[in-house]
């Protein structure tokens, strides 16, 4: 597999990245080289082996249904570029 | 429904993704509330705003819910499931992902019956149900330039139900709306309440020449947030990819917005690349694995369904299919019924509830739940009717005065001295002293006049105040007139 500029501007546009023109072919290439790198493992056969979806073999462990926090708006718009009310204000986002 | 274009026939083809807002006390993936309307930004935690360093932990009360409402689809149960992240930046979402299921969800295959106008029943066929976190509120008009957000509603649990495209008609598409919302408010996993947002719908509709095999590209119609709407924007969208196709153009895969003040939609956006959300395994939340015996206990408490509760008020009770399908679609409408039927002609019960009752409720504007008149009271009502101590027409005034004061049937019967006569003897005075008062009437009445006979009993019925009963009223007319 290999990553084209155009594959380049397009991740960049869904990651909400600025990358500007001439740091495009620079990128180009790291994205290239960390696939190189990672495609090493086609070479292991898997076809015997079930596909992983956790590191970890772990089981995930539920929690019980109880309300512990809240009550903190104070707190939660503490980094908030801008706050009216409590609540968080952004430019528009209308579709 | 059968589109008619100036080329032949089209049919409908539409698939429902529905969101249901699981009932749960606190959010699916953190211990914030999930309760609706807090002050903004109060029932928040440090997960839900998407704080650095901080790790979702699911909530063990959505995984039942997701599996009672499976099982109440009729679906198959996913023992393995696992979790996705679905990547897009907007303002309602401050992880910049939610969290959901993508390749294994929770529940597969499912069936739901539907009910249609004509009486017949439908199979709809359930692709899926998974869980996720729900995203943030924005308020658009409080500024005109800017958006307030409001995270309480972040990470509220939701089970997205996806059909199969098995809908032909705008009918059949509502009539499931209304089935689902009917069995996730009987299992007690969603309220179903679409006008406030806690159960939403996207439907997705193409058509195609009658009996052509492949399906065309669909346009995707965002928030039809009521039965009505739904129904509407399938009907519309329907029509206007026929006038597309006539007039020569094609369609392609698009979303599109649904205006509920016009009844039409309108293009959103256009489906570029398919894979924009960039799926891959939630690191931070291993699969989720169930065991036979957590899955057993939901089944063993799952309460009676609509369908099955509504297949025993036609057997055991004697309601005809018309009566049942419409007493079982509210668990509440279904639980009074039976208390009001309990020991009485279910038959009679139901043709009350269904008429004066519910005519009662509308014009007082109030739900079945505070209701001035018990089940317990209907019910003796139509005792009373039953054992001849009233007749149907003095029942008529007594439910009036019941729907008033919330009194006992039997207490106004009493108070207000309005038993049935049934003794032949001061019946036959009055039926004696009206065919003496009117003797023209007598006469043309055996000259052949028959249809005076309605006015005769009338005439008795009245000078009794309504009292006589009707039947003894009636042997009396045939022996003297």
């Amino acid at each position: 597999m290999t990553i084209d500029t155009q594959t380049v501007r397009k991740i960049a546009f869904l990651s909400h990245l600025k990358i500007e023109d001439d740091k495009i072919a620079e990128t180009e290439q790291e994205f290239n080289k960390i696939l190189d790198w990672v495609g090493q493992l086609n070479e292991v056969d898997t076809s015997d082996v079930r596909p992983l979806s956790a590191v970890n073999d772990t089981e995930l462990v539920c929690r019980k249904d109880e309300v512990i926090e809240g009550n903190q708006a104070d707190k939660i718009l503490k980094n908030a570029p801008q706050e009216e009310y409590d609540y968080f204000v952004v430019p528009k986002v209308v579709e | 429904m059968i589109l008619e274009g100036k080329t032949g026939k089209w049919e409908i083809i539409c698939g429902l993704e529905i969101h249901c807002q699981i009932i749960s006390k606190s959010k699916i993936f953190s211990t914030a509330s999930a309760k609706f309307g807090a002050d903004a930004n109060q029932n928040v935690s440090f997960v839900d705003a998407g704080m650095p360093g901080m790790l979702p932990t699911l909530n063990e009360e959505c995984v039942r819910q997701a599996v009672k409402t499976g099982l109440g689809l009729r679906a198959v149960i996913n023992k393995y499931s696992e979790f996705s992240r679905k990547n897009y930046f907007y303002a309602d979402l401050p992880q910049g992902y939610q969290i959901t299921q993508f390749v294994h969800p929770i529940v597969g295959e499912g069936v739901v019956t539907i009910d249609l106008d004509d009486g017949s029943t439908k199979d709809i066929r359930i692709e899926r149900l998974h869980i996720e976190q729900d995203a943030a509120k924005s308020i658009h008009d409080m500024s005109p330039n800017k958006s307030f957000i409001d995270l309480n509603r972040c990470g509220v649990g939701l089970m997205e139900i996806v059909t199969k495209p098995d809908f032909r008609s705008p009918e059949e598409a509502g009539a499931f709306l209304k089935k689902l919302r009917s069995i996730v408010r009987y299992l007690g996993t969603c309220d179903g309440n679409m006008n406030e947002g806690s159960m939403r719908c996207d439907a997705s509709i193409s058509i195609r020449p009658l009996g052509e095999t492949e399906l065309r590209p669909r346009a995707e119609i965002k928030n039809v947030n009521s039965v009505k709407f739904a129904m509407q924007a399938i009907e519309f969208e329907a029509k206007r990819q026929l006038e597309v196709y006539e007039s020569g153009g094609q369609i392609e895969q698009e979303t599109r917005q649904f205006d509920a003040s016009t009844g039409t939609t309108k293009f959103m956006r256009k489906k570029e690349f398919a894979n924009d959300y960039r799926y891959f395994p939630e690191p931070d939340l291993p699969p989720l694995v169930l065991s036979d015996e957590f899955i057993d206990e939901i089944k063993r408490n799952l309460p009676e369904l609509p369908d099955a509760k509504k297949a025993r008020f036609m057997e055991t009770m004697g309601l005809t299919k018309y009566d049942a399908t419409i007493i079982c679609e509210n668990k509440e409408v279904a639980e009074f019924f039976e208390k009001a039927a309990k020991g009485h002609d279910g038959k009679k019960v139901a043709n009350w509830l269904m008429g004066d009752f519910f005519a009662m409720l509308n014009r007082k504007n109030l739900t079945i739940d505070n209701s001035p008149i018990s089940a317990e009271n209907l019910g003796k009502l139509v005792e009373l009717i039953e054992t001849n101590v009233i007749s149907g027409k003095v029942a008529k005034d007594v439910f009036e005065i019941m729907a008033e004061t919330g009194d006992n049937p039997e207490k106004i019967v009493e108070e207000k001295g309005l038993k049935q006569v049934t003794d032949t003897v001061a019946i036959e005075a009055i039926v004696d002293a009206v065919i003496a008062n009117n003797p023209e009437n007598v006469a043309a009445y055996r000259n052949g006049k028959v249809n005076l006979r309605g006015w005769f009993v009338g005439q008795v019925l009245k000078e009794s105040k309504g009292k006589a009963n009707p039947q003894i009223v009636n042997e009396l007319l045939n022996k003297k007139l």
